[in-house]
């Protein structure tokens, strides 16, 4: 399919990652009592910007879809041949 | 519920992605192979996290939990001894004549290699049970977001009353699959099932890991509980030593090869996602590459249900909500840990076994840990997971719906010879009246809950036999239609005989079982349905094997690329070893094998 999926990955984890690290910097400390006192905001949401970052990496280079694939591309293409 | 805007905006921001995949994808479904198959194009680990969480529905996120809270880690027997060894068994032995013998569906294999009746009867049954399943998803999730108020704020600012919350989740959630089903097919299901993948890790890890902190990690919680807990195998040589009440055998037999090979090998909803892979390597590797997460699944969907379990009951609630939704009662009942009493809905009184011991309410235990350790913002994004899974159990069984129906139904029986677009609009007219038939079975769910027990008894009875009938037509070419249709009926009726004669313990006979007679008690439930499924299995493949013995087979040569002894090997040859499914097969095995000791 044209649209390598870890576009739309990548750019929801950094979306979500960046609002939450925004919220979690601002945030009232009262609320992570919740989480034994970490601000699981502002750690998790850097970690999951930093996966989205990532795959938006992977998703963009060129001839990304069948990259993952790597030492596959050969079999792939012979498979592909034979449809 | 104290949800607050960033919670909002996350789920928001969520559903933005998943219309806009929908979207972006349009432009692609040119022909009924794309939207049916996704053209036979995606790579292989993108269909394996597919393969995997079209399995992983809410019902399932939180069943599990609450198996956890309620069993202990003996529930990882569903993923280990029940999903892997047939993970493994699909992705090498099944696949090459799945994906191989181009067969469009599982009921459309079932036609090549027996004969039409098989597959109508394979067909319709399926089709009927992913409506319900999808409706169930449906009527599950709108009773969530009852149970944990979530739309009330919202509900109480425009006016609503707080009764509209059911209707509204089940209309948003019908939109939403709809939409993004109509407009990207299975390519749009696969990838949301992708994104639901990334989205319980990412909500349920830091979950699990809050979780594990605060009870002192593992150790802490084999101090809290009974040691029965926290082993899986241990005293399962007697199904009276062991939390789930079945012995060894009835478990690795009922659950291990019956059901679950019964399921991960001929279940559509599954290898539909197999058969969109882009070439035959990649549909064996599938289900292979699916096993890797699936084996370490219980940590993220199991361990939650133990944590809440081992917490200490009088623990001070930062929530007044975190140990009972609405079940405080004034404060004098007490569940267990985060696990609040179950409540009788007429009265609002707790609920009392036969024994007058308090029933808990396990199927609170995975939201009540979310609400419990997660604070506004990693809140919107836990709830946006366990949402996304109940959109994806939906929309899986709708893709297996809108394809069964129009290629084994509809061009099989209705309209055989037209065209391609004819049949690309029968898919989207499918996925319609699919949805609007999965919403009268939500809404049926709500009125007529004996209804819908029944109906998954008799889905339970159809499935148990199946493996018997592909086994044998996969693997003995003598087999033959009259047999194989044969043999599920014998199996299914197998399988309602058993039931009907048999009990669990403490149960009435109904629903239960028990409706002819009762001639023997299980233990547990769990042992009565594995001992039916393990009879249905068996009385389908006697029958199958003795009719076939005195039917006319196929002719060797139709049997090519259907049947194992007729089909060339997949020449694998010019890869080195290691990158053969073969070695993924064994290595996953190994695993599992390792996990089962380090739990023993």
């Amino acid at each position: 399919m044209g649209l390598d999926i870890r576009l739309p990955i990548g750019l929801l984890f950094s979306v979500i990652g960046f609002l939450l690290v925004a919220f979690g910097a601002f945030s009232d400390k009262a609320i992570y009592q919740r989480s034994i006192g970490l601000n699981v905001n502002l750690g998790w949401g850097a970690l999951l910007l930093i996966f989205g970052i990532i795959m938006v990496i992977l998703g963009r280079r060129p001839g990304a879809s069948r990259a993952d694939d790597g030492p596959s591309e050969s079999d792939a293409g012979h498979a592909a041949s034979e449809r | 519920m104290g949800l607050t805007s960033i919670d909002w905006i996350i789920m928001a921001v969520y559903s933005v992605f998943v219309i806009g995949i929908g979207v972006a994808l349009k432009r692609y479904m040119k022909t009924s192979t794309d939207f049916f198959l996704a053209g036979r194009s995606i790579p292989a680990w993108v269909c394996g996290l597919a393969f995997i969480s079209a399995n992983l529905g809410a019902q399932e996120v939180i069943g599990m939990g609450a198996s956890g809270a309620k069993y202990g880690i003996a529930t990882s027997h569903f993923y280990w001894i029940g999903a892997i060894p047939a993970m493994v068994f699909v992705g090498i032995f099944m696949m090459p004549f799945y994906y191989g013998s181009r067969a469009r569906s599982v009921p459309e294999y079932l036609r090549l290699r027996f004969d039409e009746k098989t597959r109508g009867l394979n067909a319709i049954s399926f089709a009927t049970m992913t409506v319900f399943s999808s409706g169930i998803s449906m009527y599950a999730m709108a009773k969530l977001m009852q149970t944990l108020h979530i739309l009330d704020t919202p509900l109480k600012s425009v006016g609503l009353p707080l009764s509209a919350s059911f209707h509204i989740s089940v209309i948003i959630s019908a939109v939403v699959v709809l939409v993004y089903i109509l407009l990207g097919g299975l390519v749009s299901a696969i990838y949301n099932e992708v994104l639901q993948f990334f989205l319980i890790v990412a909500g349920f890890l830091p979950l699990v890991l809050l979780g594990l902190k605060d009870v002192g990690g593992w150790s802490g919680i084999k101090r809290q509980l009974p040691t029965a807990y926290t082993h899986s195998w241990q005293g399962m040589s007697n199904a009276h030593t062991n939390p789930l009440g079945v012995e060894w055998f009835g478990l690795v037999m009922g659950l291990g090869f019956v059901l679950s090979f019964g399921y991960w090998c001929t279940d559509f909803l599954v290898v539909q996602r197999a058969m969109a892979a882009d070439s035959m390597r990649a549909a064996r590797r599938t289900p292979l590459i699916a096993a890797l997460p699936k084996m370490v699944f219980p940590f993220l969907v199991i361990l939650p249900g133990l944590i809440a379990i081992a917490l200490p009951a009088q623990r001070p609630t930062l929530l007044p909500s975190a140990h009972g939704i609405d079940t405080m009662n004034g404060g004098t009942v007490m569940g267990q840990g985060l696990i609040p009493p179950k409540m009788n809905e007429s009265t609002g009184q707790p609920m009392l076994d036969a024994n007058g011991k308090l029933l808990l309410d396990y199927d609170l235990a995975v939201p009540n840990m979310l609400v419990h350790y997660l604070p506004t913002g990693l809140l919107g994004l836990g709830l946006t997971a366990l949402l996304a899974s109940f959109m994806s159990g939906m929309a899986g069984n709708v893709t297996a719906f809108n394809t069964v129906w129009t290629y084994d139904i509809y061009q099989a029986y209705i309209r055989k010879d037209a065209s391609d677009q004819h049949y690309l609009r029968m898919g989207r007219m499918a996925t319609v009246f699919g949805i609007a038939l999965s919403i009268v079975a939500a809404y049926a769910a709500t009125r007529f809950n004996n209804i819908m027990d029944f109906l998954q008894l008799v889905f339970a009875f159809v499935n148990a036999p199946l493996f018997a009938t592909f086994l044998l037509g996969m693997f003995w070419k003598r087999t033959t239609g009259h047999a194989a249709f044969a043999g599920l009926l014998s199996g299914t009726a197998a399988a309602a005989v058993h039931q009907g004669l048999t009990l669990p313990v403490g149960a009435t006979a109904g629903i239960k079982g028990g409706w002819l007679a009762t001639v023997h008690t299980y233990p547990s439930e769990m042992a009565q349905n594995f001992w039916t499924a393990i009879w249905a299995w068996s009385v389908c493949m006697v029958t199958t094997i003795l009719i076939s013995l005195v039917t006319q087979p196929r002719k060797e040569e139709e049997l090519v690329g259907l049947v194992y002894s007729m089909t060339k090997r997949t020449s694998e040859g010019h890869l080195a070893w290691y990158k053969r499914p073969e070695a993924l097969a064994v290595f996953v095995l190994v695993l599992a094998l390792i996990l089962n000791i380090i739990f023993w």
